[in-house]
């Protein structure tokens, strides 16, 4: 099989292995530094507008959120053991493993969908229509500066999903055409640094976002 | 690099250990702890992230070359966030 074959410039399968590894991992290194733009960009404004900050971030559904993290960790759970399966040449239980993530995957942008649909209505999202209830006129530029950072961010991180649902569907097909085994899985291991990668910023977006001010007085 | 195998028991401990710590970090954003709040939840969320890396990402059974990579990395973060904020924090306006 053609994707069984050592590339000429390595000496063993293992070398080609590790380097795939680093080449992903030097991949996800540019995605850290691409989100931490905008993680420096929240840091900044919050510490302009600390207040607005603090009251355009409680009124984000913190329960929602919190779901959202719970099925982002189970489909990290489910990836981790596709992974496992292709490492021991389980090849239904890869397919099985990865439907799984895949199905968690598209829980977790469902309830994205739910949580911006609730911003449309409440005329939170950036735009002419917005306003912020409770606040002055000349606070509403910084609340928009909130949810406009909320929409960036979630966005972003949205789009990771779907990329990542897309790189799911692939492996699956796939798998069930017995491409993977326990010689070669390197693309179901990638792919898997890929999704916990995303898991990762999740778990930096979800408190940033919606805890950090939740004990101030309203 | 000879493959290690994890067993499902370590990664389920680690997914349980994850979702103790979502609960944790949601739970104690309620409680005023002052400027503290921020400082509870980046840890939390920087141990989780320890746990993603180095369980479900097999950091700690990769290579040094990665290892050193994944630090980098981190490093390079603080560097952009640290130096921006010590000017924005320090700024007369």
């Amino acid at each position: 099989m053609e994707t069984l074959a050592l590339r000429e410039q390595f000496d063993t399968a293992d070398q080609q292995k590790d380097a795939s590894t680093l080449g992903m991992w030097i991949f996800l290194l540019t995605e850290i530094m691409f989100f931490g733009g905008m993680f420096l960009l929240y840091t900044v404004y919050r510490h302009l507008y600390p207040t607005v900050f603090a009251v355009a971030s409680s009124s984000l559904n913190a329960v929602l959120g919190a779901a959202n993290t719970a099925v982002l960790l189970c489909s990290s759970f489910t990836m981790v053991l596709a992974v496992r399966a292709a490492q021991l040449g389980q090849r239904r239980a890869i397919i099985i493993f990865l439907i799984l993530t895949l199905i968690l995957g598209f829980a977790f942008l469902g309830v994205k969908a739910v949580e911006w649909n609730e911003k449309f209505v409440e005329h939170h999202v950036p735009g002419f229509t917005f306003h912020f209830e409770g606040l002055p006129a000349d606070l509403q530029g910084p609340a928009q500066l909130f949810f406009s950072l909320y929409f960036a961010m979630t966005g972003l991180h949205a789009l990771h999903m779907v990329i990542g649902v897309g790189l799911l569907t692939f492996l699956i097909l796939q798998a069930r055409k017995g491409k993977y085994s326990a010689e070669y899985m390197t693309p179901v291991d990638i792919a898997g640094l890929y999704w916990h990668f995303v898991d990762i910023i999740w778990i930096f977006l979800f408190p940033l976002l919606y805890l950090i001010d939740r004990h101030l007085p309203k | 690099m000879s493959e290690h195998i994890d067993s499902i028991k370590t990664y389920a401990a680690v997914w349980i250990a994850l979702l103790v710590l979502t609960g944790v970090t949601t739970a104690v954003a309620y409680v005023d702890l002052g400027s503290f709040s921020v400082v509870v939840a980046l840890v939390i969320a920087f141990c989780k992230t320890m746990l993603v890396a180095l369980f479900f990402m097999h950091v700690r059974h990769s290579t040094r070359l990665t290892k050193l990579v994944v630090v980098g990395g981190l490093l390079w973060l603080a560097i952009l966030l640290t130096f921006t904020m010590a000017d924005i924090v320090t700024r007369g306006w």
